[in-house]
């Protein structure tokens, strides 16, 4: 006995095994990005104030086209297969690649800006804020050595850095300072050690960011290689391309989500 | 149903007649996608697993009866392996954490779940519902290599340096963050693995159970095992992600120095510990307990399943309520998603919440005593063929029944308030989970042993191994009621002496002597419990070349489509695909030959 309904759907539930399985990985997938979506509403009660406006919100926009570009042109994909068009398939599933990678492009861009902002807590009580420029070469901030120049400025308290879409805040002139180590007291990036909110933008984008990589992973792979079975056993190929698209429509949908509650809220 | 051996050979005549062009060693054995093998695969690597579960547990007993002396017997080996933690052959309390928090990672998620879940979903769901194989074979055959992996991690875990994971298997924030060594690290990725190979398990399971059934098996022709352990397979798939997300934020409050679970202000050692803050710790343990109690449900689900199966089938009748055993297995599936913070009275989470989740607690207890209401009430007017399997399925009755009763007092928070953390909620849950839902599996080993060997294990061993545990079991956690309502509180690791011998006269009622010799009632009981798998042990083993071999491929006389295949089944399964004309306890039919119907075979 072979194991029934591999390519055909069965006729009683609709779906084939394969369609059966992504649903309800995907199932499980809604729970795991609700439980950090969920830390998320409970940290952000529990927090005294919450950074409003860290996050480069066109960049955030443009992303989010390119996902939404990348999921059509996979359906397109898959519809081009059931048309029996193979060469449109390759060239959807080519821009759908091309999307994915210009997506993660524009992450890390965003992420070695959040790498290289610092946040430096000044001996007189001042906080001084902005890019890094450099180091001095003797600079430690142990032994209280050498220099660090930032672009940026300085403000009086830490509480108004955390809304920097603030008209006040966009209108302070940006300015290279140069701050000895003497007269730091603290200094760190806008990791994810920063405070709860880059933490949970870390932990969900980059969560995020392993399943578009995984998902590119999967449809380079059929788009390569892997598209050999079209000229073997189409049917079950364009059921490859139906599921592996549904996993990627979810990862765009992640991000529909993601956007809105680290961006604009 | 001898039709289908005569159609269909033997599988091991034919593996010898085709042993060329037969899969080799690796890929039957070890790489294998059969899910026969991979359920045998699960069945040994758990059993491994709960076999050195419970070793940990012993030295920890021998830790609280005799605080701080070397241990007998195994006191060299400990030290020469573990080093430090272990000089002298005692247990430093350092190393009783590590014992306990793994004890109860390895029991709960290493074997009560892959046993129960996993090897018995693995082997005999397919063939219960007339399917060929798993939907998935590969994916089958990955959730298997994912749950190895997870278990050689936490094995290692043992031996890097500080040893392994110290904060109990709950794993509370901020302390098992702020424990200076890598034992935490550890535990968080062979949980993700494991995690990562329930996932599999359960798609798998629940895509096979509804896109396989044979032909006329219709839902309310499933046979009871199967249907719990398609609830079982949507709470793994529901409830485990959110803890994953738990682990991945206390992976990167551990590496990455976030804090999601640290608090603002947090002291560690009387020092100001340099971490953000502003995260809670109540969080991790709400994502916590949104995965452990639905968890409960996935140890006692299947345990239920095969009860009911042994249960009809040796009283040749049909179970008693079908229906409402399956309505109520998918309402406790529901309900326990709705739980979970009733493990967290304790928090000052606010009276509001835990009013709400009080009421949950007692709703979901009707569904459960519905399901052994049924167990019980089968039994009635039936004539009861004791046989191994029986005597277990009869013990898991009462024994799960006590657990069950005693933990409603601990899910009302007026009495949770005196009975939290105390041994008295280790005595309800191992009374769930050790006679309770291990009996069953016992009893499932023993009913569906013919099956995969062809062969019977012995019944007079059988019996020695049931009725030693029996008692054991009763004496090893019994005391514990007692123990804990006297205040005794868990995961002390002198076992309280410490708390006894600051005993201040006529000003407050602290552990009597009377109380705290229990700890040797136990130590020597559990041993005795220890003694009393080998029988167990040397029977699974001896049984395979030596146990009586059985005369049919149905040697329990059985309705459910398991036994209406050849023995062991082959690959694929069935002869001839089957076709199904009813439900699964159709015993004792008025009128019909033999006392039992089988759903495969057509009216005449």
């Amino acid at each position: 006995m072979d194991i029934p309904y591999t390519v055909q759907p069965r006729p009683d539930t609709g779906v084939y095994n394969a369609k059966m399985g992504i649903w309800l990985f995907l199932a499980s997938e809604v729970m795991l990005f609700g439980g950090l979506f969920s830390a998320y509403v409970l940290l952000r009660v529990g927090a005294d104030v919450w950074p409003y406006g860290w996050l480069n919100i066109p960049l955030g926009t443009a992303n989010t086209f390119v996902l939404i570009t990348s999921s059509i042109t996979t359906v397109l994909a898959w519809v081009a297969l059931k048309n029996n068009q193979f060469s449109r398939f390759k060239l959807f599933h080519a821009i759908t690649l091309v999307c994915a990678l210009c997506f993660l492009g524009i992450k890390s861009f965003e992420y070695h800006d959040k790498f290289m902002h610092y946040e430096i807590t000044l001996a007189n009580g001042k906080f001084a804020d902005g890019h890094l420029i450099g180091k001095s070469k003797d600079f430690d901030l142990e032994k209280k050595t050498g220099s660090v120049t930032l672009h940026g400025y300085e403000v009086d308290q830490e509480v108004e850095l955390m809304d920097l879409q603030r008209p006040e805040v966009r209108q302070i002139q940006r300015e290279e300072i140069t701050i000895p180590a003497v007269e730091i007291k603290k200094m760190g990036n806008y990791g994810p050690w920063h405070n709860t909110y880059t933490a949970i933008y870390f932990t969900l984008t980059g969560l995020h960011a392993l399943h578009v990589i995984g998902g590119a992973l999967v449809i380079g792979f059929l788009w390569g290689p892997g598209s050999r079975m079209w000229k073997t056993d189409p049917e079950r190929f364009t059921n490859r391309i139906e599921v592996s698209g549904l996993f990627w429509h979810f990862v765009d949908l992640i991000w529909i989500f993601l956007f809105p509650v680290l961006y604009l809220l | 149903m001898g039709a289908t051996v005569d159609q269909f050979p033997p599988y091991r005549d034919r593996q010898a007649h085709h042993a060329h062009d037969g899969p080799g060693f690796w890929r039957q054995y070890i790489f294998s996608t059969d899910h026969k093998v991979i359920g045998i695969q699960y069945g040994l690597g758990a059993l491994c697993f709960m076999l050195f579960g419970f070793f940990l547990m012993l030295l920890m007993r021998w830790q609280m009866a005799h605080p701080g002396q070397p241990v007998p017997v195994v006191g060299w080996l400990m030290e020469k392996t573990l080093g430090q933690v272990a000089a002298n052959g005692a247990m430093s309390s350092d190393l009783y954490n590590s014992f306990g928090a793994m004890h109860g990672t390895i029991m709960v998620f290493l074997g009560v779940v892959p046993l129960a879940f996993a090897a018995f979903g693995n082997y005999v769901v397919p063939l219960m519902i007339g399917a060929p194989d798993m939907a998935f074979p590969r994916v089958n055959m990955a959730s298997y290599q994912c749950f190895v992996l997870g278990g050689i991690v936490m094995l290692v875990s043992f031996f890097i340096p500080g040893g392994a994971a110290q904060a109990g298997w709950t794993s509370y924030s901020p302390l098992a963050t702020s424990i200076p060594t890598d034992g935490q690290v550890f535990w968080i990725i062979g949980m993700a693995l494991i995690i990562t190979s329930s996932l599999l398990s359960a798609v798998n399971f629940i895509a096979t159970i509804i896109q396989l059934r044979a032909p006329g098996m219709t839902w309310m022709r499933l046979p009871f095992f199967v249907w719990a352990q398609f609830v079982t397979g949507f709470l793994l798939l529901l409830a485990f992600p959110p803890l994953e997300a738990a682990a991945v934020m206390q992976l990167m409050d551990k590496v990455a120095h976030t804090s999601f679970f640290l608090p603002t202000g947090l002291a560690i050692g009387g020092q100001l510990a340099n971490v953000s803050g502003g995260g809670s710790p109540l969080l991790w343990q709400h994502l916590f307990w949104f995965l452990g109690h639905p968890e409960v449900y996935v140890l006692i689900l299947p345990a239920m399943g095969i009860v009911c199966e042994i249960i009809a089938n040796n009283t040749r009748k049909p179970i008693w309520g079908y229906k409402s055993l399956v309505y109520s297995a998918l309402v406790v599936g529901f309900l326990s998603f709705l739980v979970w913070a009733h493990h967290m009275y304790l928090t000052g989470m606010g009276q509001k919440i835990a009013t709400f989740f009080q009421a949950t607690t007692m709703i979901i207890s009707i569904p459960s005593v519905i399901i052994l209401t049924c167990l019980l009430i089968s039994l009635w007017g039936g004539s009861i063929r004791f046989n191994t399997p029986m005597l277990f399925a009869l013990g898991f009755l009462p024994m799960f029944g006590m657990g069950g009763l005693t933990g409603l007092p601990l899910g009302l928070a007026p009495s949770d308030i005196h009975l939290h953390d105390t041994y008295y909620v280790i005595a309800h849950f191992h009374y769930v989970v050790a006679p309770g839902t291990i009996f069953a599996l016992f009893a499932g080993i023993y009913y569906w042993y013919p099956k995969m060997t062809g062969r019977k294990m012995n019944e007079f061993w059988g019996r020695v191994h049931f009725w030693c545990s029996f008692v054991f079991m009763n004496i090893v956690f019994l005391p514990m009621f007692a123990q804990g309502m006297k205040g005794m509180l868990r995961r002390m690791a002198d076992g309280g002496a410490n708390y006894s011998a600051a005993r201040v006269p006529g000003v407050i009622d602290t552990l009597p002597n009377s109380i705290m010799e229990l700890h040797t009632w136990i130590l020597w009981a559990a041993m005795a419990l220890g003694l009393a798998q080998i029988p167990f042990i040397i029977n699974l083993f001896w049984s395979i070349r030596h146990g009586e071999q059985v005369k049919s491929d149905n040697p329990w006389q059985s309705t459910t489509l398991e036994w209406q295949t050849p023995t062991p089944p082959p690959h694929g399964n069935f002869a001839t695909p089957p076709r199904i004309y009813r439900g699964p306890y159709e015993y004792s039919v008025p009128g019909h030959a033999s006392d039992f119907f089988p759903q495969n075979e057509p009216e005449k």
